[in-house]
């Protein structure tokens, strides 16, 4: 098995005055080695929690932390101090040493971890280098923009060549432009050096970027995981429903289709994107064969991991039972469509079925 | 005028006392006023070495020795005087007063500011694997050093204080110079010189913490 971690039910609750709080409820998943892990989730939905389990700044109420051979939840403090060694973590507020230098910051895991004098300078020198701030080695953390910390603070976490890095909110707080940088700086160590990651984020856009995985929590648990484009394509929950309409625009809002449907006669589909070639020629060719005629009016495809993702939104006109019939076919070629409901508006004329089969003689859309 | 300066001598003894007491009691009192300060710190609820029974005890120590008037602290500490310095007069009896009853006070200012050293550093250096003690040594406390020496500058500036307070109970020291020599021969200049002298000493002490906090926090 190659899990480089995997956690077995784990669960985590605190004891507050006010009652018990369960943080993380009944966890299980696993790490690939070398792959990029998003866990998302609204603020309080348990994700920072889960991340502090993984290399036992935290520890479970129940359940059972392995990283590697270790199974952290079974080791003395001791030897977790050792494998958290192996862990380089990053933080949402850099969490940089003010009393240090750029380069103090960077050596003080190597220190801990009890590296001699000349190796750590050179390490230090080599790692500044990487993340392009070499010449910043004797500047304090407060002279650094917010871009700036989080690279001496991915450089301090990359220092002792771990196995593992854990990236809590690390771009929570930069604008959107370094957000961009950080992240793909993160993908650039996830691919040079096979470094295993798991991100911690509430943004959707994050995980999109980097993730190959994704793992949706909601009050503290783990609602839904799978690959990023299944999730995105097809997400199951409404939670993920959620975060995936953050970033994918192709679905009409309900105010959006109440003015769709104002505007337009025919019946309102939604065809999701499949990242197949000629996918939508094969929509309007069987569209057509059942004498339907169609217009998008919404939508569209963008890109996910090399392939395409998004959703159309069509206006199909013609007879009832011939859209019914079209409807049919495109599922039988493992097409589904979602025919809109929509609510009938303060003073909008209710739009329900197509009203009378005008000819069709639409537009086809390609 | 004459009499002072007749008593020049006493009075360079004198000061030279203040700053012998001051400076142990500052050494001393640091020492052990660290000690429980981060202990206060460190082993309270989530801290790095949370321990309730730990904390709860030298809570109650420090709060029970704290308020205690140090001119009352120095007349119950005489029989501990007397079995440790061997007297309960003179400079060195008084430094070692000084030195016990300013240790709680700075306790509590090393708490205070070690507190306030942000979580997210300490739990980064927990995260690289560092031992609670190294993390103690090199990174809370060196996080907290630019406030921590402004909190040294106000006990050096109280233990002036409280040294002349000794001088009451046979301290030595300036304090005692300007009742034995001032005030009791109502020689007012005696005072004056021996006030402002205090003065100074004290605006050199707030002047020297206020640089080395200014170097500590680079502003």
């Amino acid at each position: 098995m190659s899990a480089l971690v995997r956690l077995e039910n784990v669960s985590r609750h605190y004891d507050t005055a006010s009652g018990r709080v369960t943080a993380v409820d009944d966890v299980s998943i696993e790490v690939e080695e070398g792959e990029i892990l998003g866990v998302i989730g609204y603020s309080g939905a348990g994700k920072s929690t889960l991340v502090r389990l993984v290399n036992a700044l935290e520890l479970p109420s129940s359940g059972r932390v392995f990283v590697g051979d270790d199974e952290l939840t079974a080791l003395p403090e001791r030897d977790r101090r050792r494998v958290r060694r192996t862990i380089g973590m990053i933080f949402q507020q850099f969490n940089l040493f003010h009393s240090r230098t750029v380069a103090g910051n960077v050596a003080y895991p190597l220190k801990v971890a009890g590296v001699p004098a000349a190796e750590r300078d050179r390490r230090v020198a080599q790692l500044l280098h990487f993340v392009g701030l070499l010449d910043k080695a004797h500047a304090h953390p407060e002279q650094l923009s917010g871009g700036q910390k989080q690279r001496v603070g991915i450089a301090r976490a990359l220092a002792t060549q771990p196995r593992l890095l854990l990236a809590d909110e690390a771009t929570s707080a930069l604008d959107p432009e370094t957000t961009a940088d950080v992240l793909a700086l993160l993908k650039r160590v996830n691919q040079e050096f096979g470094l295993t990651i798991i991100v911690i984020t509430h943004e959707m856009e994050a995980i999109r970027a980097i993730a190959d995985r994704v793992a949706v929590m909601d009050s503290g648990r783990v609602v839904e995981h799978g690959d990023v484009y299944d999730v995105f394509a097809r997400p199951s929950t409404r939670a993920a429903e959620r975060f995936v309409r953050t970033v994918l625009h192709d679905r009409p809002s309900a105010a959006t289709l109440a003015r769709l449907a104002e505007a337009h006669d025919g019946r309102l589909v939604t065809v999701p994107v499949q990242d197949s070639p000629g996918f939508t020629s094969t929509v309007a060719r069987i569209l057509g064969e059942h004498r339907v005629g169609s217009t998008i009016v919404f939508g569209g495809i963008s890109e996910l991991q090399n392939r395409s993702i998004g959703a159309l939104t069509y206006e199909l006109t013609g007879a009832d039972a011939d859209i019914d019939a079209a409807l049919a076919a495109l599922d039988a070629q493992g097409i589904p469509s979602i025919t809109e409901q929509v609510d009938a508006a303060p003073g909008g004329s209710p739009n329900g079925t197509a009203p009378n089969g005008s000819a069709p003689t639409e537009e086809v859309a390609r | 005028m004459n009499d002072f300066i007749a008593n020049l001598d006493v009075f360079w003894q004198a000061i030279g006392e203040t700053l012998f007491m001051v400076f142990v009691s500052l050494i001393a009192s640091g020492i052990i006023g660290i000690v429980l300060g981060v202990a206060l710190t460190v082993t309270r609820p989530g801290h790095l070495l949370a321990n309730r029974v730990v904390f709860t005890i030298v809570n109650v120590i420090v709060n029970i020795v704290r308020p205690i008037p140090f001119i009352i602290f120095v007349a119950a500490i005489q029989p501990l005087l007397l079995g440790v310095v061997g007297t309960t007069i003179g400079p060195t009896a008084a430094a070692f007063a000084l030195s016990l009853g300013a240790a709680f006070a700075v306790a509590r200012i090393v708490e205070q500011n070690l507190v306030a050293v942000d979580h997210g550093v300490l739990e980064a250096a927990r995260a690289m694997g560092a031992h609670p003690l190294r993390i103690i040594v090199t990174v809370l406390i060196p996080e907290g050093l630019g406030p921590l020496i402004l909190g040294f500058s106000f006990i050096f500036v109280g233990l002036v204080d409280m040294s002349a307070q000794a001088g009451l109970i046979g301290g030595g020291g300036l304090g005692d110079f300007a009742i034995t020599y001032g005030s009791q021969r109502y020689n007012w200049p005696i005072v004056y010189i021996t006030v402002a002298v205090i003065i100074v000493l004290v605006q050199l002490g707030q002047f020297a913490g206020n640089a080395l906090a200014r170097k500590a926090l680079r502003r």
